[in-house]
């Protein structure tokens, strides 16, 4: 059972992935973003961290795609004007892309053998508590990082787009 | 689960250079919109002050080596080493920014704000012992790197450098953080000697195709921060459209941060495989070198000269990182440090020759500069002179280890190409120095302002850095010796 809906979240969150790239209206692309960001949340239910699951659906599926969703209307911006591509890009993108993603199930089929059993649910750790412990004790340092890390990321969006400079 | 969490008092002295720098650049941002937009310069002074105090710290925290918070933080020699170096750049940058904004009339404190977290984020690099804070240290400084390579918003070239910098370095990043999480699922640990202990002792529950994936992955995401081929193609863009001062910070800081950290992971972590990496890093080392310095031949505008230097550069450090021995990791940091020196001494050149809104920043445009500035000519011919790696100045030091190590690891024909790209390296350079010298004076050169208190400064500190380690290199060469030491037997 696992196992068939491992497979079935997998399959719609790359499939929603593809398809946030290959849509050119930005809404359709928030839309599919949604996709990726629930089956993820539903990947991580599976591994038993269900308080992580329900924060990958409250911030990400929610609040920041909200987030998006009002700034693309803001941006008001339209269907996305087909680019002019050139002749490389054209030619040896997709080939290219086609050989690194053979290149990477080659390998990663002989890492994993088909016939062993993929198995879920034997990991529980996900819960509050443990998240709350692991952040507070081994986690310490980069947790507290994070928080210079989004400082920076406030600044920067302060720097470029609203300071008055003249 | 630890009992006994909270952080001990030596452990937090081990972090004490990144606290007062945190606290500082808070500071600085709380300050700014109290300041009157004429004294802004002031939170510049400020900020030096922050990474001057922080010199000692770094030094003061070495005094008592060790690990700090469960093993996230390793305060070694190499960690002081990298710190120290970051926090010169740091002060040099914030020197050499000052007038520069100033003429811009864009003075502000996030830029020093800017430059303080960004240091942050490379002492957490340098010093991190674990992929989690590895990735956050490499974030904080990327991000800040990238506002600041954007900080003249109404300036186009700010703009786009700003803009590749972020889509490419986020791509890299990606690539980085697949790295990390192929190897959590390999060997299920994130520090650094747990993994290394998991690869030596053969119990990995899957094949070694993994770690190899996982490994390439990540080296994909340091070669894009050290801007080695192919993953150099942002470099020059970057390098010509964000503020000089902007431009002789990436080119020091970030990248002598990533080289530590490629050091770190591939020497400790992935030591026992190193027979299957190598060939991958001299690769790399030698399309690295050819790319920079043919590139760099044909360019017109200095700062993509120098920009294609950086690259070549940053071939020659990956030869050391190559051999893998103890020799070539100190060969590496000598470089580094010797490199920051020169190359933001010709940076702060053209900083100041490029005057308002970077006009003149064409290679022609040195035209007959050592007729009217004398001084200032003979400082950018001696950092070019160290760029080709000269005697007497800290570029031939730095290129000799490196070829020794080279040597030393049997590595005969790839110092031998390496040899070849230097020659070819003088050519580019030696041509600013014949135009500034031999030719009759351009219009830029004429008009050329005098140097300022700053530029000055830098010029002083960075001539005065080149020659010593160019006279005495034996001073750092043993200091270096003694804190390349990766290997973990050897810890406290």
């Amino acid at each position: 059972m696992d196992l068939i809906l491992f497979f079935l979240l997998a399959f719609v969150a790359v499939g929603c992935a593809i398809n946030l790239v290959l849509q050119s209206h930005p809404i359709s692309s928030a839309i599919s973003l949604i996709g990726v960001m629930v089956s993820l949340a539903g990947l991580y239910l599976l591994l038993g961290a269900e308080f992580i699951a329900a924060a990958q659906i409250i911030v990400y599926a929610g609040a920041i795609m909200v987030l998006f969703t009002i700034v693309i209307m803001l941006l008001n911006s339209g269907k996305e004007a087909p680019g002019r591509m050139n002749n490389l890009s054209r030619f040896l993108g997709l080939p290219l892309l086609l050989v690194m993603v053979g290149l990477l199930a080659m390998v990663l089929v002989q890492v994993v053998p088909p016939t062993q059993e993929v198995k879920f649910g034997n990991f529980t750790g996900g819960g509050p508590a443990d998240l709350g412990m692991l952040l507070f004790t081994k986690y310490v340092l980069p947790f507290e990082a994070t928080s210079v890390l989004i400082l920076v990321a406030i600044l920067g969006a302060v720097v470029l787009a609203l300071k008055e400079m003249d | 689960m630890p009992v006994n969490f909270f952080p001990t008092t030596a452990e937090l002295v081990r972090v004490l250079p990144e606290m007062i720098l945190v606290i500082m650049g808070t500071l600085i941002m709380a300050l700014e919109p109290l300041a009157p937009s004429y004294r802004q310069s002031f939170l510049g002074t400020f900020s030096m002050v922050a990474l001057i105090a922080a010199i000692p710290l770094s030094l003061l925290t070495f005094a008592d080596p060790g690990p700090a918070f469960g093993g996230m933080l390793l305060i070694d020699g190499f960690a002081t080493f990298f710190r120290l170096l970051v926090l010169i750049v740091g002060v040099l940058t914030i020197i050499l920014g000052r007038p520069y904004l100033e003429r811009e009339k864009v003075e502000s404190g996030e830029f020093y704000a800017l430059v303080l977290f960004s240091i942050v984020g490379q002492c957490l690099m340098v010093s991190a012992n674990e992929l989690v804070m590895i990735f956050i240290g490499l974030e904080i400084s990327s991000i800040s790197s990238y506002v600041l390579a954007g900080y003249l918003r109404k300036d186009t070239r700010n703009n786009e450098a700003a803009l590749k910098y972020f889509m490419l370095g986020s791509f890299a990043t990606a690539f980085f953080l697949y790295g990390i999480a192929m190897v959590y699922g390999a060997t299920g640990s994130t520090n650094l000697f747990d993994i290394r202990q998991v690869l030596m002792s053969g119990e990995l529950t899957t094949p070694d195709r993994l770690i190899f994936l996982a490994a390439a992955l990540m080296f994909v995401g340091f070669a894009f921060k050290v801007s080695a081929a192919p993953f150099h193609v942002w470099t020059p863009d970057v390098y010509q459209g964000a503020p000089t001062p902007v431009a002789a910070f990436l080119s020091a800081a970030p990248k002598a941060a990533a080289f530590a950290v490629l050091l770190r992971v591939f020497l400790t972590t992935f030591m026992p495989f190193s027979r299957q990496w190598e060939p991958l890093i001299w690769v790399t080392a030698l399309v690295t070198m050819f790319i920079g310095n043919f590139a760099a031949l044909v360019q017109e505008n200095i700062k993509r000269m120098l920009a294609y230097s950086s690259i070549a550069h940053a071939g020659y450090v990956l030869i050391a990182v190559a051999t893998h021995s103890e020799i070539g990791t100190a060969a590496a940091m000598f470089y580094l440090a010797a490199y920051a020196f020169m190359n933001v001494g010709a940076f702060a050149v053209v900083s100041h020759f490029a005057r308002k809104g970077e006009t003149t920043v064409e290679i022609k445009d040195f035209a007959g500069l050592a007729n009217h500035q004398p001084f200032t000519a003979a400082m950018l011919a001696f950092f070019l002179f160290s760029l080709i790696g000269i005697p007497l100045t800290g570029g031939f030091f730095g290129k000799f280890y490196v070829f020794k190590a080279a040597i030393d690891s049997q590595f005969y024909w790839l110092t031998a190409l390496g040899l070849v790209n230097s020659a070819l390296a003088a050519y580019y350079y030696l041509r600013i120095v014949v135009l500034m010298y031999m030719y009759d004076a351009s219009e830029a050169s004429q008009n050329m302002p005098p140097l300022d208190l700053g530029v000055k400064t830098v010029l002083g500190v960075c001539g005065a850095c080149t020659v010593f380690l160019g006279v005495f290199p034996t001073a750092l060469l043993t200091l270096v010796n003694n804190w390349a030491i990766l290997h973990p037997t050897t810890l406290p």
